[in-house]
C-alpha cells in the first residue's frame, strides 16, 4: 500500500470494480436510468398515442415489443415507464434516507428515552411486511404516484433509523468520538461530521438493496391502481391491463415484467457488490 | 495555578449501589510544569482526568471544586465547557490506534480542530495542520497530512494526537497513559516530545501513569493515589528519596531498577479494596505493614516538609522504621 491518498472510498471502487456481477449490475442500472432520462427522444412512438389499426399486434419491424390493447407502442410505454420506476426508487429511497439517517443518529447519540421511544416505533413499523405498510399508506393518501412514492419512502424509512440508531450506538463508544469529545465537539457536530460519514458505506448498501424493494413496491401499487393513474405509463399497470390478454397478446405482459425483474436484479446484484466492496472485513484482499 | 482540584469527589451510580470512584482529591498544577497521578489501574486516576474535562459518564455526581486559571468549572454548563474543551484544556488517549476518526485523513482531523475553535477557513486550518504535523516531528507532514489512520504507525497516531491537543495552545494538557500501547523506544519519543513542547508553550502537564519509571524521568511533581484517595504528594525527587506513605514505598519495591545489581521485586500483598464496600478508616491499612490501632480512621493528607504531605498516621515514616 503506497499510494498516499489511498482513501477507503478510492479502495471501495477498486474492490467494486474487481467485482463482475456487480459490474454488470452497475451497467444495467446505468443503462436505465439513461432510458428513463432519456425516453423523450429514445422513444418510437408517443406512448399515449392511441391507433385503431394497430391493436394487439405481435412485435415486429414497426413495433418492436409490439401494441397494446389500445393500439399504443409497448417499447414506447416500457421507456416512458422506467420514469416512473426509476423516481419511485430512487427518489422514495432518497427520502427514505432523510428522514431516517438523522432520526437514527439521534436516537443513537441521544440514548435515553429519546432512543427507546424512536427505537420502538421503528421496529413497530417494521414489523408491518412492507409491502402491506406501503398499501395501506398509498390507499391513505389517494391514488397518485407522488402518494404512492411518498408511501414507499415512510414505509422504507424504518430500516434506515434502524441501521444508522445502531451504526451511531457502536460509534458512540470508540475512542474517537470520546476523543472528538475531549477536543470541544458538540453533540450536532458528533453526530453529522464524525460519525456519519463513518456510517455511509452500510447505508449506501441498505439505500441500493431498498431500491430494488420500492421498485417492486411502485410496480405493485401500480398494479393495483394506487400508484401510477391511467393512461400515464407504469410497469405495474401495464401488467395489470396485460393479464386480461395473457394468452392472446403475451407480449403485453413479458416485456414490463422482463424490465422489472431485470432493474430488480441489477440493483441486487449492485448491492450485493457494494457491500462485498464496503466491508472493512474485506481490506487486506 | 493552571489547574487545581479541591476535594474532588466523584461517585457514580451502579446497579450494587453507590461507587465513590474519587474520594477528597486535592492537587495543583502550575503551568510549564508536569505533574504526575500515579497508581494502580482502578484508583481513580483516569475518572479525575475525566472530570477535569467535563466529561464523566451522565450516572457521575461531582462534588468540590475543579478551578482552571482561577475560573470554578465544576458548576458549568455544557456548552460552557465544551468550549474550553480543546482550546483550553485538551487530552491524550491511551489508545492512538483507535482514537483518530477513520474516515478522516490525518491533516483533516488536526484541521478540523481549528476550523472548530478558531473558525478558520478550510485551507488556512489544512496548511496550519501541515505545521503542527511538521512540529511534533512527522516527518514529510505535508505528505503524512494526506494519510489515513491505517496507513501510520501507532507512534506516528499519538504525534498526529498530541498536534491535534496542542492545535489552539492549550493552558492544560491531560495526557492518559500516552505511552502505554506504544513500543518502549517510541514511548521515550513521545515523552521527550511531551517535554520539549511544553518548554515552548509553558502548558500545564497531567501525566497519568502507573509507570514509575516515566515519573521519574518526565514529572516534576508526583501525586499517588490509592483507592480514590492522595496517599502522598510531592516533588518527584524527593518522592523517589524518602517516601513516606507505605504504599508508595511499596510501588517503589515493586518496580524493576537497572542500578545495585539484580534484587527480588517487592510485591504489595493483598488487592485493592472495593470501591462499594470501602474499609473503615485508613484505605490501604488491610494491606499495610505498619498498620496500627488508629488506622481505623482516615489519616488526613498532612505535610511532613513544605510540599510533601502524606495521609498516614506512621508519618514520619524514619520514626517508625527507627523504632
Amino acid at each position: 500500500m503506497s499510494a498516499t491518498a489511498d482513501s477507503p472510498a478510492r479502495r471501495a471502487l477498486r474492490r467494486f470494480l474487481r467485482h463482475r456481477l456487480a459490474v454488470f449490475g452497475l451497467l444495467v442500472v446505468v443503462l436505465f436510468i439513461l432510458a428513463a432520462l432519456l425516453a423523450p427522444w429514445l422513444s418510437p412512438a408517443d406512448p399515449l398515442q392511441t391507433s385503431w389499426t394497430a391493436i394487439r399486434k405481435p412485435p415486429s419491424a414497426a413495433h418492436w415489443f409490439g401494441t397494446d390493447e389500445n393500439g399504443r407502442d409497448v417499447l414506447a410505454r416500457v421507456l416512458y415507464g422506467a420514469r416512473a420506476s426509476m423516481a419511485a426508487g430512487v427518489l422514495s429511497v432518497s427520502v427514505a434516507l432523510l428522514i431516517g439517517v438523522p432520526i437514527g443518529l439521534l436516537a443513537g447519540l441521544a440514548g435515553g428515552w429519546v432512543d427507546a421511544l424512536i427505537a420502538r416505533i421503528a421496529d413497530a413499523m417494521l414489523s408491518v411486511p412492507f409491502l402491506i405498510l406501503a398499501i395501506a399508506l398509498a390507499a391513505f393518501l389517494g391514488p397518485a404516484l407522488e402518494n404512492a412514492m411518498l408511501a414507499i419512502a415512510i414505509t422504507a424509512s424504518p430500516i434506515f433509523v434502524r441501521l444508522a440508531r445502531g451504526m451511531a450506538l457502536d460509534a458512540r463508544a470508540t475512542d474517537w468520538v470520546e476523543a472528538a469529545r475531549a477536543l470541544g465537539n458538540p453533540p450536532w457536530r458528533l453526530g453529522l461530521v464524525h460519525v456519519l460519514p463513518n456510517i455511509i458505506p452500510p447505508l449506501l448498501v441498505q439505500a441500493t438493496l431498498s431500491i430494488a424493494e420500492a421498485i417492486i413496491a411502485e410496480a405493485s401499487l401500480s398494479f393495483l391502481g394506487l400508484g401510477q393513474q391511467p393512461p400515464a405509463p407504469s410497469w405495474g399497470s401495464m401488467l395489470n391491463s396485460a393479464q386480461r390478454f395473457l394468452t392472446q397478446a403475451p407480449w403485453l405482459a413479458i416485456f414490463p415484467g422482463l424490465a422489472i425483474f431485470l432493474v430488480v436484479l441489477a440493483f441486487n446484484l449492485m448491492g450485493d457488490g457494494l457491500r462485498d466492496a464496503l466491508d472493512p472485513r474485506g481490506e487486506r484482499r | 495555578m493552571v489547574l487545581e482540584l479541591r476535594d474532588l469527589a466523584i461517585t457514580f451510580r451502579t446497579d450494587r449501589g453507590p461507587l465513590r470512584a474519587v474520594d477528597g482529591v486535592s492537587l495543583a498544577v502550575e503551568a510549564g510544569r508536569t505533574l504526575a497521578i500515579v497508581g494502580e489501574s482502578g484508583c481513580g486516576k483516569s475518572v479525575t482526568a475525566l472530570a477535569t474535562m467535563g466529561l464523566l459518564p451522565p450516572n457521575a455526581r461531582l462534588s468540590g471544586s475543579i478551578r482552571l486559571r482561577g475560573r470554578e468549572m465544576a458548576t458549568l454548563a455544557q456548552p460552557e465547557w465544551r468550549r474550553r474543551r480543546g482550546r483550553e484544556i485538551a487530552m491524550i488517549f491511551q489508545e492512538p490506534m483507535t482514537s483518530l476518526n477513520p474516515a478522516f485523513t490525518a491533516g483533516e482531523q488536526v484541521a478540523e480542530v481549528l476550523r472548530l475553535h478558531e473558525r478558520l477557513g478550510e485551507r488556512a486550518a489544512f496548511d496550519r495542520a501541515v505545521a503542527l504535523l511538521d512540529r511534533v516531528r512527522i516527518p514529510d507532514a505535508a505528505r503524512r497530512a494526506r494519510q489515513y489512520p491505517h496507513q501510520l504507525s501507532g507512534g506516528m497516531r499519538q504525534r498526529v494526537m498530541i498536534a491535534m491537543a496542542l492545535a489552539c495552545r492549550p493552558r492544560l494538557l491531560i495526557a492518559d497513559e500516552p505511552t502505554t500501547a506504544l513500543d518502549v523506544t517510541v514511548q521515550a519519543q513521545i515523552l521527550a516530545l511531551l517535554d520539549e513542547l511544553k518548554r515552548e508553550t509553558g502548558t500545564a502537564v497531567v501525566l497519568i501513569t502507573h509507570d514509575l519509571g516515566v515519573v521519574a524521568d518526565h514529572a516534576d511533581d508526583v501525586v499517588v493515589m490509592y483507592a480514590g484517595r492522595v496517599a502522598e504528594r510531592a516533588p518527584a525527587a524527593r518522592l523517589f528519596a524518602r517516601p513516606e506513605h507505605p504504599y508508595t514505598v511499596g510501588l517503589l519495591g515493586a518496580a524493576p531498577r537497572i542500578e545495585g545489581g539484580p534484587t527480588r521485586l517487592a510485591s504489595i500483598e493483598g488487592t485493592v479494596p472495593d470501591l462499594l464496600h470501602p474499609p473503615e478508616g485508613c484505605r490501604f491499612a488491610p494491606r499495610c505493614p505498619f498498620r496500627g490501632a488508629d488506622c481505623t480512621r482516615q489519616p488526613p493528607l498532612s505535610e511532613v516538609e513544605p510540599g510533601h504531605a502524606t495521609a498516614c498516621w506512621r508519618a514520619p515514616l524514619d520514626r517508625v522504621l527507627a523504632a
